[in-house]
């Protein structure tokens, strides 16, 4: 880590203007004593920040989920409700009020589809300089600048719809540097990207702000991609923040783990050549793929985008019909049922015998509270309300969450969510697990705590079949490999 | 929504005109179709714009019938409903019905299969003063459009994986389909402020008065398109009233 050098002269001459600092100006950011809670909560979501960030500087801020990141970023954007939120202490952007210094700041955040505007690139990019009131003649040789800045490879002219996720947040930021901000912050920028999609990203940051103009500070709990392009790195703790030297690496995940190992049993579940393809689309989503579920052991399906791995998930899970092939059940996983493929099961026969867990939790959640959530599954599985109730208070329990059984599961964390949807798969105790992209986005504590519940559940003679770009978790639970 | 979903068709004829020329061109069409109940007029207005549908490029009957057949079904019940249930309306007051509603209706499928939404915007901000924030607000919602019909069917099959189906018992289908609805909002409300956040940290609606790069420029050609527009409905009306049909609304 290298401390910065003096800032470059920006190559335009600047014509933002902005509350705090003028444009090309790099930023100082200060933290004294800050302390923020939102209302309605009695914690403080975070206490005790100090910190000084010089201009140009670019620093990491990390910390687990939960530790109030979010929040220190809200506040270092001037977007915490003024309302919502008791503050303490003192927090500045160059001398002044961060809610201030708007114009001149630069926000990236986690989803590209919510941070795009237009339907072409170059447009995209424009509506920054537009809304600063930029003549027209001036916009456009900023745009090719913040294009070729990003590296983006494609004209004005391409339609954002037809960018890779990758693609998107690389525009996105072109979109955020056009206007050249004194101060960059990016929120898990990287967070809803397979590993080459957030490569290319970070590629676009360093080159980005290679020149110092803005004082940049990303926000990721994945801490370690992002070391080679950072001066300094600061964790936020409870009660604090704590500065990291050089040469400081994040702990491994895996470091320590010990997992039940898994048990050989037959095979409950095996796609023969099953593929499927969409209606009027001339391409399949999966090609004819042959894999075998067995008890006791984990299979995981690997490759880049777009080969169909979610779809074989789907199809394995029963959810889907395959259009070429089979999806066939064991004597073993069918029995009590008279059909043998699973997507013809009724959903309350499904429901206890292939568990589903899908990449998006929210959109799995069907109740307003945590306790009904989990209660659900074995009550349209034909369980006795009482039963069903005893099963949701032993998972809740068991993943720490008894705390939030009256919660609404909307309201919970991203992490909590996670192990959340997780549970409400095991509540019916199925013979198999299907899981797409189970660690996606997830910190070191509920990454660890996952594959620990996954290896469990392979203990006890569930067929575990995960679909990932996880290369840790592969390496420690894979039993069976799939490339697609 | 799924004639939004499948978004415009860019580069063709019809495109090349002002989206505020057609939409004053609609306009004209709208006030003549309901002035009257006739047969003729309706029937040479959709004449008229059926000729169109090459210039909008519109020529192979599987997209015509994918952006029209909510459209046509409209127009069919329509007039079919007339002739059934009125007692004085016979077989040609129910078709000059439906004519209408097609003659009506057809016009914005055109201006939504060849223009740009973003082009749009600009006209109407630019030329009819409408405020940025309302037009490039809608603009982004609509860009969520399609995230919400790819998001219906994981939702969908997110609820089978849970044990919840709604078989063939239609009043449980209405309740699946209302919860999965409840989920989309909900998803698309969190979505919406996220976009909401990010567009105002550039700077969107921030009390600068907004340039636009694009420009909107109103040429001869539009001009001509809304004048022949006029003379196509004044001929609809001459012949309907040299033939006896014309039969107005507004009866003084």
């Amino acid at each position: 880590m290298t401390t910065p050098g003096p800032p470059e002269a920006p190559s335009l001459p600047g014509v933002l203007g902005g509350g705090g600092g003028s444009e090309g100006t790099p930023a100082r950011v200060v933290a004294r004593g800050l302390g923020v809670r939102h209302a309605s909560r009695r914690a403080w979501a975070l206490t005790g920040i100090d910190l000084v960030v010089e201009p140009g500087e670019r620093v990491l801020l990390t910390g687990a989920s939960g530790a109030g990141k979010s929040t220190l970023l809200a506040a270092l954007a001037g977007i915490l409700d003024a309302e919502g939120a008791e503050v303490t202490g003192e927090l500045t952007v160059d001398g002044g009020e961060p809610r201030g210094a708007r114009g001149g700041l630069g926000l990236l955040a986690q989803d590209p589809d919510s941070q795009l505007v237009m339907t072409r690139a170059g447009d995209d990019v424009a509506f920054g300089l537009e809304n600063a009131g930029l003549p027209a003649d001036e916009i456009w040789p900023r745009v090719d600048q913040a294009l070729a800045a990003v590296g983006f490879p494609y004209g004005r002219d391409r339609p954002t719809q037809a960018l890779s996720g990758g693609e998107k947040q690389r525009l996105v930021l072109a979109g955020v540097l056009a206007r050249r901000p004194s101060l960059l912050l990016l929120d898990e920028p990287t967070a809803q990207l397979d590993p080459p999609g957030a490569a290319l990203v970070r590629a676009a940051v360093a080159r980005a702000t290679a020149d110092r103009t803005a004082t940049t500070i990303v926000v990721d709990h994945d801490a370690g991609p992002w070391l080679p392009l950072v001066d300094r790195v600061v964790e936020v703790v409870p009660g604090g923040l704590v500065e990291h030297g050089a040469g400081w690496r994040p702990p491994s995940r895996t470091a320590g783990l010990h997992l039940p190992p898994a048990v050989d049993g037959p095979v409950l579940l095996s796609a023969a050549a099953a593929g499927f393809t969409y209606r009027g689309s001339p391409v399949p989503a999966l090609p004819p793929t042959t894999a075998q579920l067995r008890s006791g052991r984990t299979l995981a399906v690997t490759g880049p985008n777009g080969t169909g791995k979610s779809t074989l998930a789907l199809l394995l899970a029963g959810l889907r019909a395959p259009t070429t092939g089979r999806v066939d059940a064991a004597a073993e996983l069918a029995a009590g049922v008279r059909n043998r493929e699973p997507h013809r099961w009724r959903a309350g026969e499904l429901v206890s015998r292939i568990g589903t867990v899908f990449q998006h939790p929210e959109q799995q959640f069907l109740t307003g509270r945590l306790r009904d959530e989990l209660a659900l599954g074995p009550l349209r599985s034909g369980e006795h309300a009482t039963a069903a109730r005893a099963t949701a208070e032993a998972l809740l329990e068991r993943l720490g969450l008894t705390a939030f059984a009256e919660a609404n599961p909307y309201t919970l964390s991203g992490g909590q969510q996670r192990r959340l949807s997780v549970a409400t798969a095991l509540a019916t105790a199925p013979r198999v697990l299907v899981l797409d992209e189970p660690t996606f986005g997830q910190d070191a504590a509920t990454w660890r705590e996952l594959v620990t519940l996954l290896a469990e559940q392979r203990a006890r003679g569930c067929a575990v079949a995960v679909v990932t770009h996880d290369t840790d978790l592969v390496e420690a639970l894979a039993d069976d490999r799939l490339a697609l | 929504m799924t004639s939004l979903a499948l978004g415009p068709a860019l580069g063709t004829r019809l495109g090349r005109i002002n989206p505020v020329a057609q939409l004053a061109a609609i306009g004209v069409v709208t006030l003549v179709l309901l002035s009257s109940l006739d047969v003729v007029t309706p029937a040479v207005v959709v004449a008229a714009e059926l000729c169109l549908l090459p210039a909008a490029g519109l020529t192979s009957p599987r997209d015509l019938w994918r952006r029209t057949w909510p459209l046509l079904l409209g127009a069919s019940s329509v007039g079919l409903v007339n002739v059934l249930l009125s007692e004085d309306a016979g077989v040609i007051t129910g078709v000059g019905l439906g004519l209408r509603v097609v003659g009506l209706a057809l016009p914005g499928v055109l201006l939504v299969a060849t223009t740009d939404p973003v082009r749009l915007a600009d006209a109407l901000t630019l030329h009819w003063r409408v405020s940025t924030r309302f037009a490039y607000g809608a603009l982004a919602a609509l860009r969520l459009v399609p995230l919400l019909v790819a998001e219906f069917e994981s939702v969908r099959l997110a609820r089978r994986a849970r044990g919840v189906e709604a078989g063939r018992n239609p009043v449980a289908r209405a309740r699946l389909l209302g919860g999965i609805v409840f989920t989309l909002l909900v998803g698309a409300v969190r979505r919406g402020s996220r976009l909401a956040t990010a567009m105002d940290a550039r700077g969107f609606d921030s009390g600068i008065t907004r340039t636009n790069a694009r420009g909107s420029h109103l040429h001869r050609r539009d001009a001509a398109f809304v004048a022949g527009t006029v003379v196509v409905c004044a001929a609809a009306v001459a012949l309907s009233v040299l033939t006896g049909a014309w039969d107005p609304v507004f009866v003084g």
